[in-house]
């Protein structure tokens, strides 16, 4: 029988949200009765949609630390090369100047602080600082690439000034 | 059938003293996460969920993940009553017990494991003001798909209680590093059920999900240098997207999934360049002589949204897709990065540096006006859901680097869970999965 009167209520309920009808003295204390029985709809199945992993860590190990003499140290927010790296530089503009067929790739990098993408350019602003010093000193341009690892691949972990005058840098690397 | 909030009338209304923040912690009684409730006036259905009977014997707590989904969503409280017994979606509850103790909502359900192995999800919803039943689903699926029912179940009570569109079945992608070991997963909008799709000894940045899903394009230093690659995620195959001298990155699909956006140091400097999805020559989208990077299309198409430090400092600026009209769009503080934009097209998440701390913040385009988001002071990588309700970030929490999901307004936020070490670079992809 209350399955009924639950139906009929339901109804009622179903004209809309400003039904008078006061549906909090319905009676549905009846735990035992299963008036919904036949109305669960049934949704299709659902499924996960599978992935193909793709692995690519039995590649070579890359080159670790550099040799000091490659390395040249910015200032925060800076992409000007300080007169004590300009010795350095001339010294990589020598040895290219002298090899034509020997490539040089610049790699920018910044501290911590800040976005990642963000940081990519900034880090790219300072190999490409390098690369015009190189340049200037008659590098030819097709031997130089300037890249970035932004914030990705800082020299030295920590989070404070002494971490990040480490990390504020471009490297010389030779292909 | 339409139903009313208005008719949820036992609202949680937070404290009357316009001054006065809360702070409020819930423990779930299946913690999956802890979610942090914070401000006033914060409007909340209380919502209760019975142990699906069964569900013991099975291998997820259905009703623990459909409960951790909605109360993630800032619009749900859950709320426990005691001694209802067992209740599953056939049974008719005695809704009065549950009025007593100021739920609004009920749902109920079981779940059996079928002959052939599958399980049987079955769930009712609610209304237990009105004495409603609002309906109920059943799936039959695989173990491992019990976490996605549960996600599909909780899409379709916030819609029916919400009126607005579930996101809790779709999935984000995120990167973690452990060692020297990076990996690009793909996880349900939770945070769990994560499966690699790339693993590298390189670091991988900058996901981003095509429109349809498929797809993921991103930035792997795997050669050594930034170059962008396309990935079809079901299939494992990879298509190189940029490689060109110099530093290739932030990859944005326009919302056709025809092209895609990103930032190329070819000419030297970082440029922005529109290129076509399946590959070919980039094409020159703004000149200048400053750093342009982070394009990210309007969800119109029309405009793309970018960072530069045109005007001395890193702002986000909008022109049109044809490269016209660029305008400034952040004007307060020195440091503003990292666009997304919400579907419908009115919010802006972003960085802002506020006094050395990197946080997010939300703007309406409509008003300019912005609020701050967190109060934490790493994030980074803001990304919207796709029914625009919830923002995913990546922030760092006790030293470790760590994925949030937020209300638009920041009242509230919950940790995600996921894979061990360092979460990072979190974009949530879009319905349909």
């Amino acid at each position: 029988m209350k399955r009924w009167i639950w139906m009929g209520l339901m109804s009622a309920v179903l004209t809309g949200c400003g039904t008078s009808v006061p549906l909090n003295d319905v009676p549905v204390s009846d735990a035992t009765v299963k008036p919904v029985a036949d109305t669960t709809p049934v949704a299709p199945a659902a499924s996960s949609t599978s992935i193909a992993p793709v692995d690519l860590t039995a590649q070579a190990p890359q080159a670790g630390a550099v040799n000091e003499r490659r390395v040249v140290y910015f200032d925060y927010d800076s992409f000007v090369i300080k007169p004590e790296f300009q010795s350095l530089i001339a010294e990589h503009a020598r040895s290219l100047k002298g090899q034509p067929a020997r490539k040089a790739v610049i790699e920018g990098h910044t501290d911590e602080r800040g976005g990642r993408e963000y940081n990519l350019a900034l880090g790219q602003k300072r190999a490409e600082a390098v690369v015009t010093a190189l340049t200037i000193l008659g590098v030819a341009g097709s031997q130089l690439e300037a890249v970035s690892f932004g914030k990705e691949k800082p020299a030295v972990q920590g989070t404070d000034e002494s971490a990040f005058t480490k990390n504020r840098r471009a490297e010389i690397r030779y292909r | 059938m339409t139903f009313c909030l208005s008719s949820l009338h036992r609202l949680l209304v937070g404290l009357c003293f316009a001054c006065a923040a809360v702070l409020v912690l819930v423990q779930p009684a299946h913690a999956q996460f802890r979610v942090e409730v914070s401000g006033v006036g914060l409007t909340q259905v209380p919502i209760s969920f019975v142990a699906f009977k069964g569900q013991d014997a099975a291998p997820q707590k259905i009703s623990a993940i459909v409960q951790a989904d909605l109360e993630r969503s800032g619009q749900f409280r859950p709320v426990e009553v005691a001694g209802v017994g067992v209740l599953d979606e056939l049974t008719l509850p005695n809704l009065a017990i549950f009025r007593q103790a100021g739920v609004d909502a009920l749902v109920t359900g079981s779940i059996s494991k079928l002959a052939d192995g599958r399980f049987d999800v079955r769930y009712r919803l609610w209304d237990v003001v009105k004495g409603q039943d609002l309906g109920g689903q059943s799936f039959a699926v695989t173990a491992a798909d019990l976490r996605l029912a549960a996600h599909r179940a909780a899409d379709f009570i916030y819609e029916k209680l919400t009126g607005d569109k579930g996101a809790f079945s779709t999935r984000i992608a995120y990167v973690t590093k452990a060692a020297q070991r990076y990996q690009l997963w793909v996880a349900d909008a939770d945070g769990e059920n994560a499966a690699p799709a790339l693993a590298s000894a390189e670091p991988i940045i900058s996901p981003a999900w095509s429109p349809d899903g498929s797809q993921l394009a991103y930035v792997s230093f795997e050669s050594r240098k930034p170059v962008v690659y396309a990935h079809d995620v079901s299939s494992g195959k990879r298509r190189l997207v940029a490689n060109f001298k110099g530093s290739n990155s932030a990859p944005s699909w326009s919302p056709d999934g025809k092209t895609i956006a990103l930032t190329l140091s070819l000419g030297g400097g970082s440029q922005l360049f529109l290129i076509n999805a399946n590959g070919g020559e980039p094409r020159r989208w703004l000149q200048s002589s400053s750093i342009d990077t982070e394009p990210v299309f309007a969800p119109d198409g029309r405009s793309i949204y970018f960072v530069s430090d045109r005007g001395g400092s890193p702002q986000i600026y909008r022109a049109s897709v044809t490269g016209q009209n660029v305008e400034r769009v952040t004007f307060t503080g020195t440091y503003n990065i990292s666009p997304a934009l919400s579907p419908d097209g009115r919010w802006l998440a972003y960085i802002s540096r506020v006094g050395g701390a990197f946080k997010l913040h939300m703007m309406d385009l409509q008003s300019g006006q912005v609020h701050p988001i967190s109060d934490s002071t790493s994030d980074e990588s803001p990304s919207f859901s796709p029914n625009g309700k919830m923002v995913v970030y990546a922030t760092q929490q006790q030293g470790r680097e760590a994925l949030m999901t937020s209300t638009l307004d920041g009242r509230v936020k919950a940790k995600l869970s996921g894979q061990g070490g360092d979460i990072r670079e979190p974009h949530w992809g879009p319905f349909g999965r």
